[in-house]
């Protein structure tokens, strides 16, 4: 197994650490069962994401999407974010080992949760967005 | 590089190396060959037997060459089992390497029957859990001697003493003591060990298998006459004369080793649970732990992320982390200890060996502070810890 350059170069110098105080949405998925938590916070003005903020406990390639996954969605419009897949995130990322393709699941995953938690808080309805699973659980 | 890892393979001995190379060039003859200069390499294998034999207080007849840990593993259970007359159900603990384990699951599949102790909070298995396992058609027990991941050292004398009184046959995987513990195979009362000469200096692909005198076993591989028709196959000349230099030189340094690097341990664990918040070890401690095994829990920060730091500063250590070589489950044997996913998750271990100095503890405690630090300031966990 062997991370890309790139996603060795996000895990060294993550993008985007740290929490917000006024976040417009939160998402948190995973759990320490799978061995990954990520914690996405979302700035929102004017149906764009002006900021992000992320939280990762978690593998080389769990660290590394989430990085790559905040940088993705700053100054895209909401539309756009949910154009951002686990596929995106991670060709973006010049791929990942096969065993750790279930980490870029989780980034979009996290993301999503926080444009989720961000429509609730607003009573907003965003077209195409489902709701976060509960009990978050990826196939192993 | 700073190896910190001894418990996955060791360096190779300059002498063993030595003595292997003949036998990778002008030395080449198939040991069953009749000729005169295969008798030379007939003969280094008989050596190699002798000085084995010697250095576990086992009788030569008594030592199977094998291609390692895991085949010593695997021909052990299922050959036992296919020659017993007792019966086909096996014991075997939670903790045991996945070469007994992974065996013992395939066996169930087939509709043998299998019971797997349980362990405490270090490692141990209960004596008094053994013998009520023990049925009227248990063929086998297998019971590790030192577990890989946290140096737990069973009390097989004590095990093997139950196992005889009910005439069940005990093997032990001591892949991990072998070179580094004085062995008596005699004394500890097991009628098979499974030993792998990589991990005390030696080449990789080659190990053995005791099996004692009298104790029912059908052969591993049947062709020709090698290891007494039990293991056929052209014999792995060079390994296993570099595997007896290696048990030679180890067994001969284990007074003065043994102490050397046990302080090491000891002085390792100390400086990780001092100077770094958060952390404890996983295992037991003193004389009842391996000398060269250090396993700490690291909370809040997930295992294989602190190796890929350690790994950017040339560290080589090892976990037992979900994520890591996706592996994808948490260690069995820290779940079975009953750590839990997150202190599982966040364990690495650290295995010393001879060439490790009491610099590179020092030197490995400047690498891992940060890297620490700099993973917990990532980690969703610890902002919840700090803020509850």
């Amino acid at each position: 197994m062997e991370y890309s350059e790139k996603v060795m170069e996000h895990f060294m110098n993550p993008r985007n650490v740290g929490e917000m105080e006024d976040a417009s949405g939160i998402g948190t998925v995973g759990n320490v069962q799978c061995g990954d938590i990520m914690r996405v916070f979302l700035k929102i003005e004017n149906d764009t994401v002006t900021d992000a903020k992320f939280k990762t406990f978690g593998c080389g390639a769990a660290v590394a999407t989430s990085s790559m996954a905040t940088e993705m969605v700053k100054g895209k419009t909401i539309p756009e974010v949910l154009t951002i897949t686990n596929k995106t995130v991670m060709d973006a990322l010049d791929g990942l080992p096969a065993v750790k393709a279930h980490c870029s699941v989780l980034a979009e995953e996290a993301v999503q949760s926080a444009l989720w938690d961000y429509a609730q808080k607003n009573n907003l309805t965003i077209e195409g967005l489902n709701p976060p699973k509960e009990n978050h659980e990826h196939s192993h | 590089m700073l190896y910190l890892d001894n418990a996955a393979t060791t360096p190779l001995r300059g002498q063993v190396l030595e003595v292997m190379l003949p036998f990778l060039s002008e030395d080449f003859h198939n040991p069953s060959s009749v000729y005169t200069p295969a008798r030379k390499v007939r003969a280094a294998i008989d050596d190699a037997r002798i000085v084995i034999a010697d250095a576990i207080n086992a009788r030569p007849e008594e030592i199977f060459f094998t291609a390692g840990g895991t085949e010593s593993d695997n021909w052990a259970i299922k050959g036992v089992l296919e020659a017993s007359k007792r019966g086909r159900h096996i014991i075997t603990t939670q903790t045991e390497h996945h070469g007994i384990l992974f065996v013992c699951k395939h066996l169930e599949k087939i509709g043998d029957s299998v019971t797997y102790l349980p362990v405490d909070h270090e490692g141990f298995v209960s004596p008094q859990d053994f013998e009520n396992a023990i049925r009227p058609d248990t063929c086998l027990a297998s019971i590790m001697f030192a577990n890989n991941e946290v140096g737990t050292l069973q009390p097989i004398e004590q095990l093997a003493a139950i196992a005889n009184k009910h005439g069940v046959p005990l093997h032990t995987d001591a892949v991990q003591a072998v070179g580094h513990i004085p062995i008596d195979v005699d004394a500890m009362g097991v009628q098979l060990m499974s030993l792998s000469a990589h991990k005390f200096g030696g080449p990789k692909g080659v190990g053995v298998l005791f099996v004692k005198r009298g104790t029912a076993i059908t052969p591993m591989f049947q062709g020709g006459a090698q290891e007494r028709s039990r293991r056929a196959g052209t014999e792995n000349v060079a390994g296993i004369v570099g595997m007896a230099k290696a048990l030679q030189l180890s067994v001969e340094e284990i007074p003065t080793e043994r102490p050397r690097v046990t302080a090491m341990r000891d002085r390792l664990i100390h400086e990780i649970l001092t100077n770094i918040p958060h952390t404890q070890l996983n295992g037991a401690s003193g004389d009842r732990r391996l000398a060269g095994n250090v396993n700490i829990s690291f909370r809040f920060i997930e295992g294989e992320s602190l190796l890929l730091h350690l790994d950017m500063k040339g560290c080589c250590a090892s976990t037992g982390s979900a994520c890591s070589s996706g592996a994808l489950e948490p260690s069995h044997v820290l779940m079975a200890m009953g750590l839990g996913h997150e202190l599982s998750n966040g364990a690495i271990r650290f295995s010393l060996g001879v060439n490790n100095t009491d610099a590179d503890i020092f030197q490995l405690i400047e690498i891992l502070r940060p890297a620490v630090e700099k993973l917990r300031s990532l980690s969703p966990l610890y902002d919840d810890y700090l803020k509850s």
